[in-house]
């Protein structure tokens, strides 16, 4: 592709005032650097996730601790469980989304950018409501601050008689308002992947990035307003004397767990789903192969997008469903284990057979299928209802999501910020302190989550501020507090790789990993147009077919 | 200096690997093992009660499935990027541009369907052998009521009232004497785990639920409440305690019987009457028959107060009236504000509920 | 509508792809639906299981006129849209005020309902199940009928001072898409709250 920017004379820019940037942040409409306000923000909750996290751990290090109240305690994992799902993951993922979509599918920008605009400060301002409990939730009774009715929130804790205050109502309208930029975030992804692609690429030459993106927001329509309606509900009961879940008046309190839990699977799969597109994009490009099965690739997303729609219930087996309820939802929740599976060997298909360079995101996304790999195994094992009856609210339940989350999200995440930052920032990130990075990082993880399972096996429930001496539960919860200091480490080197690399990295030019989508066509980081001409594409890799001409992939797809 | 690099990378990834595979056989010894103390530690790998059994034979082939996809999925992600590294030769050239395959996608499609097919008749088998029992004849009826945070417990049908510590008959498997339990909440959600004896079953309010138990062996087995429900949902224990037949027959009869009346300490048993206490605790035979807390009657035949969470022993039971904070913070038993003098007497009234 | 096709490349075949405005709010619409599928779900669920109060057949009759009234105005915004296209202003304008004026009677018919329940029979949101559910459901169609009619009346001043031209159809028509959905979502309240509810 030729030059793809238009020259701008320099000696022309006048330098502006840090107020006049200030100002453009706040107010642009542009989709980069709307993606880079919701990786920023979520960054920084991370790093409060992260605090909550670890003042848990050590109240729990040794047994009948008394590092933090139980109020405290209780506290600190619901907002922890909060945070991370509605403020980390599900902001930094519509990052990425909102920042890569136009590039890749060849674009100028988001089909609505001021809802754009308006989905990312709906979802900065739920945030900051939730956060305003720590000081705004005393109410009339000055009974605690921030919300502890847990991430989810199950009635009838949450009712009034059982959640004095306005805290659990920082906890409804938070997310609330946050639901309904993630709703307006899915309206643009959808409208912009199906409206706005460049001439040529049909639906089946779009990158695996878009097509799981239109998928996970296909997902967040259909399961971020179940939880929108449950909260208005919610809200009723607290404030205009509804009885939806007021079990004294008739209500049902498994009704809650059925509308939270319809949002609440979904959701999950929203995660792990744009994870899943970042791991698609990078293994191809550092085994120098394209994705093996792309076709089923496609099949099987949109697969796990339907099938994860049927299977909520998985959370309930302890409720005391009928044992055709229970074996309905065992079989569904094992049936999505099915595409999943496929996926992972697609993508070791896409690594035989290539030449593996062993760079930071490559490594990112190595171990993310090692962990995604055990994730999944050890969700099969929950599928089972009956050994869910053991293993279901306890230690081994959390080590499973976190494995997920951490193991898979998480590391793909970090495989993507290293992929990405030389189009974002025009630099290249140090592969020394990435590697770093990667090795705490990973032996944190798994000393923390690896040996997390065991207590579950032993009988210990989640949720405990603390347990008593002698059930066997010591040396685990030990091992699974220490490391938590090499993961703190890890994300340290990341953060300070960042800032060096923005400062003094090397400059990074438009394609530093020979890569073949359409972001490495232009600058880095790109104009604001982003691409001088509209491009044209014939196949799914548009820069293999430009810098091989002579066997383009046009001529095999 | 790369091929360095590389075999730096793949040495470590094997130690990784070495010591998770140490790890995870130690944690595999340490549950199926005998190290641990057995009878503390509720391990639901040590079943001593047929669902629980059920559950755990099923948990073998699960994990038996499972690890066995691991190991295959494991070796081939290991084969893929120690062979197809690029190595030493910085070969710029790029590797056949292989696209896909069908029939490798049907094998694997093919496969997992038939894998999850297995499983999940397995698993139904199971989820019906647990949850449609028949409840044979000579079986014992709980109702379980959980509370915040503590459990009330009620024998139906041998009219008895007790709290926090439950006490069935061990079942043999030629004459079951199974205990079915019926549970019910008073306030918010609760749920019934003692790992060792069966999976657990939540407490709902405006629901009735149901688990049984057919323990093999007698002892104490320890639980605690699994579904968060407020500030001490840690501390909400469970013990249950499977007696031998004439065990277990002696202690209905106890438990059967009014209160014992000791005449000698009048003295606290007019503090009890007279102060907060008979608005929440019953003590059958006298005119206290509050039933928001738990029942005293025979609050002596307990070994802990406060659903397990402290001996039960008089210096105990002193601090836990004047000062329940100080055992289990955020609890609703309110502090007493008694002096010395009413305290000592009382405690000495509630030494005499046996 | 479709996106402009690029000069200067060789593509022959015309790159059409789905108007914008249509997809997004073909996706708008499906997550309301989603919203009020919870909605109606706990109104089912509820059905016949208020401990006390007033029941669904103690107090519903079936409001006919008002029903009419809002389902006609689907046609009629139809019919506004259509003679924009075709340039035909003021009867534009009549059909568009006809549809404002059947969504105001709806709204009117559904108050005068809620103030005999509330100040005649006594049937408030705290009543019982069937006051959180009925008027949970009923009251969430009222707010996006209200916020269908206050576009509408802005539109209809904006034809008042004679600004809407035929170049507006479009997006009026993708307006009149979210108007139909929720003469949709009338459709299944009536029937799960007057028919089979009752």
């Amino acid at each position: 592709m030729a030059s793809d920017s238009i020259a701008i004379n320099p000696a022309a820019v006048a330098t502006r005032s840090i107020g006049e940037r200030l100002h453009d942040w706040v107010v642009t409409v542009d989709h980069k650097k709307l993606g880079i306000l919701y990786i920023v923000y979520a960054l920084c909750f991370l790093v409060i996730g992260g605090i909550e996290a670890t003042v848990m751990r050590i109240q729990l290090m040794v047994p009948n601790n008394h590092f933090v109240s139980p109020e405290v305690f209780n506290r600190l994992f619901t907002m922890h469980g909060t945070t991370m799902i509605f403020f980390v993951a599900m902001p930094i993922l519509f990052g990425f989304g909102t920042y890569l979509i136009p590039l890749m599918i060849g674009t100028r920008d988001m089909a609505f950018p001021r809802l754009n605009a308006l989905s990312f400060w709906l979802t900065a301002f739920g945030g900051l409501l939730l956060y305003f409990s720590l000081i705004g939730g005393n109410g009339l009774y000055g009974a605690g601050n921030a919300p502890d009715v847990g991430w989810f929130a199950y009635a009838p804790l949450t009712s009034r008689p059982f959640s004095l205050g306005h805290s659990t109502d920082f906890w409804t309208l938070g997310l609330l308002v946050s639901g309904i930029g993630s709703i307006g975030a899915a309206v643009n992804f959808i409208t912009t992947i199906l409206c706005m692609r460049c001439p040529g690429m049909t639906l089946g030459k779009m990158p695996l990035l878009a097509w799981m993106n239109l998928v996970m927001a296909g997902m967040v329509i259909l399961a971020v307003s179940p939880l929108t309606a449950a909260q208005i509900m919610l809200s009723v009961d607290r404030y205009l004397g509804g009885h939806f879940f007021d079990t004294q008046a008739g209500g049902s309190a498994v009704l809650w767990m059925h509308f939270f839990w319809i949002f609440g699977h979904p959701e999950v799969y929203v995660l792990i789903i744009p994870a899943f597109a970042f791991v698609s994009e990078i293994i191809p490009v550092f085994s120098r192969k394209p994705i093996f099965g792309y076709p089923v690739m496609v099949a099987a997303t949109v697969c796990i997008g339907f099938v994860s729609l049927s299977v909520w219930a998985h959370h309930m087996f302890t409720v005391g469903m009928s044992s055709y309820a229970n074996s309905f939802f065992t079989i569904t929740t094992m049936a999505v284990g099915v595409p999943t599976g496929i996926k992972i060997f697609n993508w070791i298909g896409t690594m035989w057979g290539g030449k593996i360079q062993f760079k930071a995101p490559m490594m990112f996304c190595i171990g993310f299928l090692f962990q995604f790999l055990i994730a999944g195994l050890t969700g099969i094992m929950l599928a089972a209802s009956p050994f869910d009856w053991q293993l279901g609210n306890s230690y081994f339940v959390v080590a499973h999501f976190h494995y997920v989350i951490v193991g898979g999200i998480l590391f793909a995440l970090f495989g993507a910020f290293y992929y990405w930052f030389p189009k974002m920032s025009g630099r290249m990130y140090n592969e020394t302190l990435a590697k770093w990075h990667f090795w705490l990082f990973l032996i944190g993880f798994h000393l923390t989550f690896d040996f997390m399972h065991v207590p579950g096996l032993l009988g210990m429930p989640r949720r405990i501020y603390t347990y008593e001496p002698g059930r066997g539960w010591e040396i685990w919860n030990l091992i699974v507090t220490v490391g938590v200091l090499f993961q703190i480490a890890g994300v340290l080197v990341f953060v300070g790789n960042l800032l060096w690399s923005l400062a003094k990295g090397e400059v990074a030019g438009n394609d530093p990993w020979d890569a073949w989508t359409l972001e490495w066509s232009t600058n880095s980081p790109p104009p604001e147009y982003n691409f001088a001409r509209i491009p044209v594409v014939q196949s799914r890799r548009p820069l293999w077919d430009v810098k091989h001409p002579e066997d383009p992939d046009w001529k095999y797809e | 200096m790369r091929c360095n690099e590389q075999t730096r990378i793949l040495v470590s990834k094997a130690a990784g690997v070495l010591v998770l595979l140490t790890g995870f056989l130690l944690a595999v010894r340490l549950c199926f093992g005998a190290p641990l103390d057995s009878t503390r530690t509720p391990n639901i790998f040590r079943p001593e009660s047929t669902p629980a059994d059920s559950i755990f034979h099923l948990s073998l082939l699960v994990l038996a499935i499972t690890g066995l996809i691991f190991v295959v999925v494991f070796s081939l992600i290991v084969y893929s990027i120690v062979r197809y590294r690029r190595g030493r030769s910085e070969d710029h050239r790029e590797p056949p541009q292989v696209y896909g395959s069908n029939q490798i996608e049907l094998a694997w499609t093919v496969i997992p369907v038939l894998i999850v097919l297995v499983l999940f008749l397995a698993t139904a088998r199971v989820i019906h052998s647990v949850q449609d029992a028949p409840e044979p004849h000579g079986s014992i009826e709980v109702t379980v009521i959980g509370h915040q945070f503590w459990w009330e417990l009620h024998y139906p049908r041998l009219g008895i009232v007790t709290a926090n510590e439950l006490h069935v008959p061990v079942s043999d498997s030629l004459h079951p004497t199974p205990t079915f339990l019926t549970l019910l909440s008073a306030d918010t959600d609760h749920s019934f785990w003692v790992p060792r004896l069966a999976g657990k079953t939540d407490l709902i309010p405006n629901r009735v639920n149901d688990t049984w138990v057919d323990p093999h062996e007698t002892g104490i087995y320890l639980g605690q409440c699994a579904q968060y429900c407020g500030v001490e949902h840690a501390k909400m224990l469970l013990r249950v305690y499977v007696d031998s037949q004439e065990q277990f027959d002696n202690w209905v009869h106890s438990q059967e019987r009014a209160a014992a009346n000791d005449g000698s300490t009048e003295a606290g048993r007019r503090v009890f009457e007279s102060t907060g206490c008979i608005n929440c605790h019953a003590v059958r035979g006298t005119v206290a028959n509050g039933r928001f807390g738990p029942d005293l009657t025979h609050l002596m035949s307990r070994d802990t107060i406060a659903s397990g969470v402290a001996p039960n022993t008089p210096e105990n039971l002193r601090n836990w009236i004047q000062n329940p904070d100080s055992i289990k913070e955020g609890s609703l038993m309110p502090a007493m504000k008694l002096s010395d003098e009413e305290l000592d007497a009382l405690v000495a009234y509630l030494g005499t509920l046996r | 509508m479709s996106s402009a096709s690029v000069s200067g490349s060789s593509f022959e075949p015309q790159w059409i792809l789905p108007s914008r405005g249509r997809v997004g709010m073909v996706s708008l619409i499906a997550a309301e639906s989603a919203i009020f599928t919870i909605f109606v779900v706990a109104y089912i669920f509820y059905v016949g299981k208020s401990l006390s109060g007033p029941t669904p057949r103690d107090l519903l009759t079936i409001p006919v006129f008002a029903t009419i009234c809002l389902l006609s105005s689907s046609l009629t915004i139809h019919l506004a849209v259509r003679a924009l296209r075709s340039t035909k202003i003021g009867s534009f304008g009549f059909w568009w005020f006809v549809t404002l004026t059947l969504g105001t009677i709806f709204l009117i018919g559904t108050a005068r309902e809620w103030h005999r329940f509330i100040f005649h029979d006594g049937l408030t949101v705290s009543t019982n199940l069937f006051g959180t559910t009925y008027y949970s459901l009923v009251g969430l169609h009222a707010f996006h009928v209200t916020f269908g009619l206050i576009v509408i009346a802005i539109v209809m001043t904006f034809t008042l001072l004679g600004k809407v031209t035929s170049t507006y159809s479009e997006r009026l028509d993708v307006f009149s898409l979210y108007w139909h959905f929720v003469d949709a979502v009338w459709v299944v309240v009536f029937t799960v709250v007057y028919i089979i509810g009752r």
